[in-house]
């Protein structure tokens, strides 16, 4: 979208880190926020309490390539499809969305049926994302 | 206030050089010094030089989380400027480094409380009597985000949240079935909230009263540590300043009315949780103390009224000398400020107590069993350095909530250390160890210097409102795992020493059912309640919050009818309005 000009393969990867649901543990989130901006990826973070809705919007207003959402409270399950569902309703299919946090092996392969790219859980180093982000964004290739 | 701080730090170092002058008038105690110095000198340039030279150490330099460089061996000339009796003193005295009890752990040893809530009231209550019968000591409640952010489970804002992160509570029902069979006058709870904190307090005095057990009588603690959320923890719903007048109106209510009940834990603990080392934990902690100190003053109360119900918590990580010394410091670093800065006389406003937890954030979701060797020596710590009470968390909660088998494990970490490894034996242990003295005094020093930073700003919520104790805070979070990545710094089984492993089993799921089922609940008692009097009850709160009652009261009122906790605080919210943070990252 917007660069009608052909100039996406020189542009900055964008990407839009996202808090959604309540919890307010983002030392994760800001973390992995820094560390794409170091690799010289344009990051804009929402804060916390972001509801599914907001983070679409966000999402087109910003033109973003990427998704990176994370959840600790438990609530990834309801929460990360959701956001995938507005995605698709909006027709939206052409950004990469990763998610993170305390989310249970279990749940990933369902997770990842939805349309979430990959998970990264507790111990990931930013390099291992940064890397994955890089080789998988859709709209530069 | 600002200058009376700085005269109390001037004194401090006044008496210092005065006592290394004594030391030189002293003759025989000079000339030892001396030789020690050339000792020591001798010793680095000949015996550890040269070896040195040979083999040189693992690192070039070595250091605690905080930055503080570790030397190769420390010595009488590393303890010289510090007096026992003016630094040190007798344990349960002034400046109460040694400990805020005369017997410390030879009395009683430390409450065991184990941080447990999840899924529905039913639940919940089931585990709190299943640690009870187990031997631990109090009770310690985890609310669901909900809950913590004063909605109910119905509230769209709820979806996915409800009884994840702790138990969800509506209204007086959920708390009746929470504390069933649990006779409020004989355990201790406390409680993990913040903003709403009035409104639990008040569900607690409730259950009480219809268990026939009056408010004096009630044990615990409510967090109520509203500065922390806005600087690292983000559970809060009203701007400051009614969130200030909410705390300072329940430490005047409960002076009058729940004597013994902790009215405010000023937490570090989620401050380093987000990053912060242990020097910025300390001082980022007694920073807000001091706020909520002098906001309570500003109110008219009495700094000796409210004062000896303050109470702190902490992390407890994995640095062992690092962490008792930050505990060292922080109960004579306090007592200082309340003597000093606030005027406070008596004894229990000086005594800085707190409750530890072990730190989440050194867990890892790989080889989970090593959690277990983590925790016990972060309990190590939190035992050695004098804490009241201590959470050991469980070697699963990288990956989910704690199992129950995961639960016993940990507590059973505490009576290990309580009853086998004798450290309860004595007071302060470590006492007089040279590179605890030096590093309690550094520690010290240096949290002092970030308050001076920080009253320069006009105090803690002003360096909240600037950003700067959040991006402290983060920048200490980035060095850490740049650390990490670059192997600097050494995780277990992390980034080495690792292994292919399968998936961990058994953890605990939430079903998610419970909120369909916590929404039922909540519509029955809508349905079965006397309607008119809640919102008259609710109509009174908000009149009370426009004006300058304190709302403690109202909001029992409103509790005892029934009204829900998201009915309160909505009502609150069109008083007060809501926080936006300003941090546009």
């Amino acid at each position: 979208m917007g660069d009608s000009m052909g100039t996406d393969t020189g542009r900055k990867i964008r990407v839009l880190v996202a808090k959604p649901g309540l919890d307010g543990h983002d030392r994760g989130a800001k973390v992995v926020a820094r560390a794409l901006r170091d690799a010289g990826m344009e990051v804009i973070y929402t804060g916390l309490r972001q509801t599914p809705e907001q983070i679409v919007a966000a999402a087109i207003q910003e033109d973003v390539d990427v998704i990176a959402m994370s959840i600790l409270s438990g609530a990834h399950n309801v929460l990360f499809p959701k956001v995938m569902d507005l995605l698709r309703e909006k027709g939206v299919d052409d950004i990469l969305v990763v998610g993170g946090g305390i989310i249970p092996d279990e749940d990933i392969p369902a997770l990842k049926e939805c349309g979430i790219a990959d998970i990264f859980t507790p111990g990931t180093s930013t390099s291992e994302t940064v890397k994955f982000i890089e080789e998988n964004v859709k709209r530069r290739s | 206030m600002m200058w009376n701080i700085k005269q109390g730090y001037v004194s401090l170092a006044m008496q210092r050089l005065r006592r290394l002058v004594h030391v030189y008038v002293g003759g025989i105690v000079e000339l030892n010094q001396s030789n020690l110095k050339g000792e020591l000198d001798r010793w680095k340039s000949t015996t550890y030089g040269k070896t040195c030279a040979r083999f040189p150490e693992r690192r070039e330099k070595f250091e605690g989380t905080s930055g503080i460089e570790v030397q190769p061996v420390y010595t009488p000339l590393d303890t010289e400027g510090i007096d026992y009796l003016e630094d040190l003193g007798f344990p349960g005295e002034y400046p109460y480094t040694r400990g805020v009890q005369p017997t410390m752990y030879r009395g009683r040893l430390w409450t065991m409380r184990q941080y447990a809530g999840f899924a529905t009231a039913e639940e919940s209550n089931e585990r709190y009597r299943y640690l009870l019968e187990q031997g631990q000591t109090g009770l310690s409640v985890a609310f669901d985000l909900p809950t913590q952010i004063g909605y109910d489970s119905d509230h769209e804002l709820a979806l996915g949240e409800v009884g994840k992160v702790g138990v969800a509570i509506d209204s007086l029902a959920d708390m009746e079935i929470l504390f069933n069979e649990i006779p409020l006058d004989k355990v201790s709870t406390s409680m993990t909230i913040n903003a709403p904190a009035a409104v639990l307090l008040a569900m607690y005095i409730a259950v009480a009263e219809k268990q026939g057990v009056s408010p004096e009588k009630l044990n615990g603690t409510i967090q109520n540590d509203i500065l922390k959320e806005y600087a690292a923890r983000g559970t809060y719903i009203f701007p400051p300043k009614p969130s200030m007048r909410l705390i300072t109106n329940t430490f005047e209510y409960c002076s009058a009315n729940v004597p013994n009940w902790n009215t405010i834990s000023i937490s570090g603990y989620h401050i380093r949780e987000a990053g912060a080392t242990a020097v910025q934990e300390l001082a980022f902690t007694l920073a807000d103390g001091i706020a909520y100190v002098q906001a309570a003053i500003d109110a008219g109360l009495d700094v000796d009224e409210f004062a000896p119900r303050l109470s702190f918590f902490f992390a407890a990580h994995n640095d062992l000398f690092e962490e008792v010394a930050k505990f060292r410091a922080a109960r004579r670093l306090w007592a200082r400020i309340m003597k000093e800065r606030f005027g406070a006389k008596k004894e229990k406003s000086m005594r800085l107590r707190f409750h530890t937890q072990t730190g989440g954030s050194t867990l890892t979701a790989q080889q989970p069993d090593n959690n277990i060797v983590r925790v016990a020596l972060q309990a190590l710590a939190a035992v050695l350095g004098g804490t009241q009470s201590l959470h050991t968390n469980s070697r699963d909660e990288a990956l989910a909530l704690p199992s129950q088998e995961s639960v016993m494990i940990a507590l059973r970490t505490q009576q290990i250390i309580a009853y086998e490894s004798g450290v309860a034996d004595t007071i302060d242990p470590l006492a007089g160890s040279y590179y605890v003295e030096a590093l309690t005094t550094q520690i010290e020093e240096a949290a002092a210097d970030y308050i001076r930073r920080i009253d320069e700003m006009g105090g803690a919520p002003m360096a909240i409102e600037r950003g700067f104790i959040q991006s402290e805070i983060e920048e200490s979070a980035y060095r850490y795992q740049m650390e990490i990545e670059s192997g600097d710094r050494i995780v277990v089984g992390v980034n080495e020493f690792y292994i292919e492993e399968e998936p961990p089993k058994g953890l605990l799921k939430v079903d998610p059912a419970v909120a369909d089922l916590q929404c039922k609940k909540l519509a029955d008692v809508k349905a079965s309640r006397n309607g008119e009097a809640v919102e008259k009850s609710l109509e009174a709160l908000k009149a009370a919050a426009e004006g300058t009652d304190n709302l403690v009261p109202y909001i029992l009122d409103a509790v005892r009818e029934y009204a829900t906790l998201g009915e309160i605080c909505d009502t609150l919210r069109e008083v007060f309005g809501e926080y936006k943070p300003s941090g546009a990252y």
